[in-house]
């Protein structure tokens, strides 16, 4: 008896590209009326902006600034030189740390972003930004995976992701995640 | 403002450089590595920069984007492009590299890996010709990548090759004075060297081929099931693959002993840590090493490879001494009496060892005494000294776990004499503050005496060495790196290898007559022995490094043991042992929200698993569900229920029996002609990619993991049934007739891939699944045709009042037991034994009884429904059916819940 070697095995489905049905949701949430045109470029399928004005946008999170500014929401990237960094940083954290994150990863990433929500309501503090979408976007598969009782010991983040999931015109293309409100285990361990 | 750094952190060189660029006046603080200044990363980042706000900035890309901004300068979008890039694609390849050249000393191989980013930005730089990335003069992207790229292309043997845009632009920063005051500050002149120590504080980096095979969670869509989309070819490949059936691959023959390593094959020589003889071992014993080490190798023979899987009982020590003591009995009789427990248990737990053996054999001695001399003659023993506690009032030395005391490092209160529990850093026992003979609890006295130690510091360079080369190519658990990492960090000591006592392997030179090996240096020689035990042709094995891969399972607290002391016994032996090439360490398994503890009676042990009346596989299913990889994990009885009952019960057993029902009575026995649609093939390729995932887990000992795989399957394989409804179709045309069947047919052969699937876990239940299929023992092949019985259900349900008897039975008395201060037997209240016969009670008879009772019930509320009779009259009717159905459902052990399979559904 043995199993057969991988090699035989079928391919992983690769799904439609994440990255760009990400980008034609914020376009819609920015009301961008004329849809950009998209390609992918390289194994890592980094998406990329045909602009007509210009040389090609590459990068998802360069490609998300450049959508935001063409929409004149520039608050959307943070209304500070510091709140602007922050955003920078987190949009940077989502495209490094948290794609292509393993398993072994994820408790870190969830318990690292608890304890930062602990006094903040968006991920830049107290505005929404496009840190929140895309931090949002990113971390969604990881909270698709948890228990109920796992969220309640992540309360900071599901308290968060709660709320993003409900603004308007941000949760889409994904499927909604249930959140409890009240806490339904008492103890700190089970 | 402050910035913290760190010496010899590449990524703090980007930010000093863009400090020196923009002159922005800020603090600067080097702090060590580990030092966490972001509060809310557990994981240490720097560089980091505390903001006028408060808040910590931890992405070195951030903080350079930022001081530009205060200094008047804001990103470019090509700036942010070029950011972006850098993170994303150029840092990937590049802690590669540096961990290639720095730790690895493969230096040359780099070029390949940073080729592409390279060559990209030749092009990019060429096609623009201007002498910055984003114009004619220097931003913050010039400066990031610079620094980022400074300590691999200013090493004088990477060449550029025809690259001449991009030298002229790195040669243009190296002569800039901030750039190059940065590197000097991080670097300190020493090259890639001087990043040596920040480098073997970091994860090993993922090879990039390595990342994208592992089921990551980049794409959210992955982790969905229903928005997983099958494409057209996964659809017809899998078709395909199913078309072919399988190959008649060679039939695994009969295990024959002894097995020996063999030309043109995998060679797995895998060893289970040797559990100590006089303890029974608990739950969190079991899993950490036999049970893990078992699931692999079933899964390994499964693969074809040729295993050989020794363990054995470790028996030598003060301990057994004392044991027999207290029992009145010989060291060596109290060795036999648990020998016997120990191989019980695990034979119970199905544990499919080849060779179980122990360590008190004529083989030992021989082996031990034989790589002592060998040691000896190549001058890595030194002489000295030492010191040692003594029980007065017991008269005699004190072993090291026989004394307790606080620990001098972490003040820890209840250090054993070799080991801090709490810190985990190694003692020795008369370092320990306050100390106290475990026995009789007075203080000892410190007597020297004279000792062989193995010096350790003459053979770590050899050691590192061959580490290097282990962990870079083996599966080493992340912790078992990371523990190995931390005791060379702190430098190694020599060890003493001899003890003052009386039950162990004597030692063999004339000055040291009256002693005996320390277990330490002992015990592992026991894998070897063992093994010599089992065959004369033991030296195939342990000295033939070339052929065979040695797996060595064990649960953290062991790892040192395996991966500096025992390698460093062999190394300087110099006997061309095989070494460890791959070490599966394990965390904690705790005992619902507490430890194991025997002396309190908490926690169930090995020989108490079976008096609960769960069957062993589900034992064994639950304890590899929740195995503690990569984290803590902890038994709880509520989840083992949980776990049975939706998992086992509800999921795969469902799965399993519907499809096995349908042939049985819609197909009288026959597996049906299957003619596959498109949503069987779909359902085919999602089978074929949780199958790929399983196999490429198991591969790397992911064993947990690899588990979830298998319920997927019967997942996919529940809504699949869900969604055709064959028993309906079943009643109709011919064309749904024929549908029915394809849907019975592929869900009975996918039912054949998971009992395979499932061998490693649960053999017994494997064996059943495949026995009631009728499937040909040359099986996975999964184009079964035949006739095939459904007659038992496969799981039964675990009750709540049959878990909670448990978890009092075994929950200990911990407050009785802390006064008293007294080992307490483990609590078996005759009540909860009873109510556990009770409830797992099968009764035929009343089953039977019951069914027709039930049938009856049924067709009298038919009767008053089509009567439209009053609604208060059907409702008490229909209780009173309930109720029968529940109790039959108890009869016959099984869930309450309607069957699906019933048909009746919808």
């Amino acid at each position: 008896m043995r199993i057969k070697s991988p090699a035989h095995c079928v391919a992983p489905p690769t799904g439609r590209n994440m990255a760009l049905r990400e980008l034609s949701s914020l376009e819609r949430y920015l009301g961008l009326k004329k849809p950009n045109k998209y390609s992918t470029q390289g194994d890592n399928k980094v998406p990329v902006l045909q602009n007509s004005n210009g040389p090609p946008v590459v990068g998802l999170v360069t490609v998300a600034c450049h959508l935001v500014k063409e929409a004149k929401r520039p608050e959307l990237l943070g209304d500070s030189a510091e709140s602007r960094a922050v955003v920078q940083q987190w949009l940077e954290y989502r495209v490094t740390k948290l794609d292509g994150c393993t398993k072994e990863d994820n408790k870190t990433i969830l318990k690292d972003l608890n304890l930062y929500l602990q006094d903040k309501v968006y991920m830049a503090g107290h505005r929404f930004t496009l840190a929140d979408t895309f931090v949002f976007y990113g971390i969604h598969p990881l909270i698709a995976d948890l228990a109920i009782q796992e969220k309640e010991q992540y309360g900071n983040v599901s308290r968060w992701f709660d709320h993003i999931q409900h603004y308007p015109g941000i949760r889409h293309p994904l499927p909604p995640v249930v959140v409890l409100r009240n806490t339904i285990y008492t103890g700190k361990h089970h | 403002m402050k910035l913290f750094v760190s010496e010899g952190n590449p990524h703090c060189l980007k930010v000093l450089a863009a400090l020196e660029v923009t002159g922005v006046d800020c603090d600067v603080q080097y702090v060590n590595h580990e030092e966490r200044v972001v509060p809310f990363l557990s994981r240490p980042a720097l560089p980091a920069l505390l903001l006028p706000g408060g808040l910590h900035l931890f992405s070195p890309n951030a903080i350079c984007r930022y001081l530009f901004e205060v200094s008047g300068q804001d990103a470019s979008e090509l700036c942010n492009q070029w950011l972006e890039w850098e993170a994303t694609d150029l840092q990937p390849p590049l802690l590669q590299c540096l961990h290639m050249a720095v730790l690895q000393g493969k230096g040359s191989e780099v070029s390949t890996v940073l080729q592409g980013p390279l060559d990209y930005m030749e092009q990019s730089l060429s096609k623009g010709n201007t002498p910055y990335l984003t114009g004619e003069s220097i931003s913050v992207a010039d400066v990031v990548l610079w620094a980022a790229l400074y300590p691999m292309l200013s090493d004088p043997s990477l060449a550029f090759g025809e690259r001449t845009s991009v030298k002229a632009w790195f040669d243009r920063g190296v002569v800039m004075h901030s750039c190059q005051s940065a590197a000097q500050k991080v670097l300190q002149g020493k090259g890639l060297q001087g990043m040596k120590i920040f480098m073997q504080r970091q994860p090993a980096p993922p090879s990039r081929q390595c990342r994208d095979r592992q089921p990551c969670n980049s794409n959210p869509a992955e982790g969905e099931e229903s928005e997983r989309v099958v494409s057209v070819e996964e659809m017809e490949a899998a078709a395909l693959t199913w078309s072919k059936g399988l190959t008649a691959g060679p039939l695994a023959t009969e295990r024959q002993h002894p097995i020996l390593p063999e030309e043109g094959k995998r060679n797995l020589l895998v060893t289970s840590a040797l559990p100590y003889v006089n303890n029974v071992p608990h739950l969190g014993n079991i899993i950490g090493c036999v049970l893990s080490a078992d699931a692999f190798c079933r899964y390994g023979r499964l693969r074809g490879w040729n295993i050989l899987y020794v363990c054995g009982t470790d028996e030598y020590g003060t301990a057994t001494e004392n044991k027999a003591r207290e029992e009145g009995l010989t060291p060596q009789q109290i060795c036999d009496k648990y020998h016997a427990i120990h191989s019980n248990i695990y034979k119970w737990f199905q544990i499919d060892f080849d060779f179980f053996g122990r360590t008190t054999t004529e083989k030992q001695t021989e082996i031990a005494q034989n790589i002592f001399w060998r040691i000896h003659k190549h001058g890595f023993l030194l002489e000295d000294t030492m010191e040692q506690l003594r029980c007065e009032s017991c008269k005699r030395f004190l072993a090291d776990r026989f004394v307790e005391g606080i620990c001098p490092n972490c003040s820890y209160p209840e250090a054993r004499g070799d080991q801090c529990d709490k810190c985990g850093r190694l003692i020795n026992a008369v370092e320990l503050r306050e100390p106290q003979c475990k026995v009789c609890r007075q203080t000892p006295v410190v007597q020297s005496s004279k000792h062989l130690f193995l010096d350790l510091p003459k053979l770590e360079a050899q050691l590192e060495q061959w580490l290097d080369k282990s962990t870079s190519t083996g599966d080493w658990t992340a912790n078992a790196k990371q523990i190995t990492r931390s005791w060379l960090r702190d430098g190694l000591k020599p060890r003493c290898i001899t003890r003052d006592l009386k039950w162990g392997t004597p030692v063999p030179h004339p000055d040291f007559k009256d002693k005996v090996f320390y277990v330490w240096f002992d015990a592992p020689i026991g894998y070897l022995s063992i093994t010599a035990n089992y065959t004369d042709q033991w030296e195939k094995w342990w000295k033939n490094p070339n052929q065979v891969e040695l797996y060595n399972f064990m649960a953290k607290d062991n790892v040192p043991f395996h991966s500096v002391v025992f390698p460093c016994s062999l190394l300087g032996a110099q006997d061309n042992y095989t070494l460890v090439n791959h070490l599966i360490a394990t965390e904690y398994l705790n005992y619902e929200d507490t430890k194991f503890s025997k002396s309190r009676g908490v926690g169930v042990f090995g020989d108490m698993a079976k008096d609960t009346g769960i069957p062993a596989d589900v034992w064994r299913f639950y304890l590899l569900y929740v195995r503690p990889e990569g984290q803590d994990s902890a038994f709880s009885w509520a989840d083992m229920a949980l776990k049975n009952n939706s998992e086992l019960l509800n999921n795969l057993g469902n799965f399993i029996n519907r499809g096995g029902m349908f042939v049985t009575k819609f197909f009288e026995g026959i597996v049906p002609v299957m003619e596959l649609q498109p949503e069987d093939k779909t359902l085919l390729a999602l089978v074929g990619w949780e199958l790929q995932q399983y196999i490429q887990l198991l591969d790397k000992v992911k064993i947990r993991d690899a588990l979830r795989h298998i319920l997927n399957i019967s997942r996919h394989g529940n809504q699949y049934i869900q969604v055709n409804e064959p028993w309906k179709k079943i009643k109709e045309g011919d064309t749904e007739r024929q549908r029915a069947g394809t849907v019975t047919g592929v869900s009975v052969n996918i039912a054949c891939l998971l009992s395979v699937m499932l061998l490693p876990y649960m053999p017994a239940v494997s064996q059943t699944i495949r026995d009631q299929l009728n499937a040909p023992p040359s099986c996975v092949n999964t184009m079964l045709q035949g006739t095939g019985t459904f007659v038992s259900p496969l799981f039964q349900k675990l009750e709540v009042d049959q878990i909670e008897a448990l978890k009092k039975r075994f929950g200990g008395q911990q407050t009785t037991a802390q006064s008293a201060g007294s080992p307490q037997p483990a609590a078996a209240p005759a009540a909860a034994t009873a109510a556990v016969a009770s409830v797992n009670g099968v009764d035929p008879e009343r089953a039977k009884q019951l069914t027709q009772a039930v049938t009856e019930q049924g067709e009298k509320v038919r009767a008053l429904k089509t009567q439209k009779a009053e609604k208060a009259a059907i409702t008490a009717e229909v209780a009173k059916l309930l109720d029968l159905k529940k109790q039959l459902a108890a009869a016959e052990g099984k869930s309450p819940e309607p069957a699906p399979q019933k048909g009746k559904k919808k």
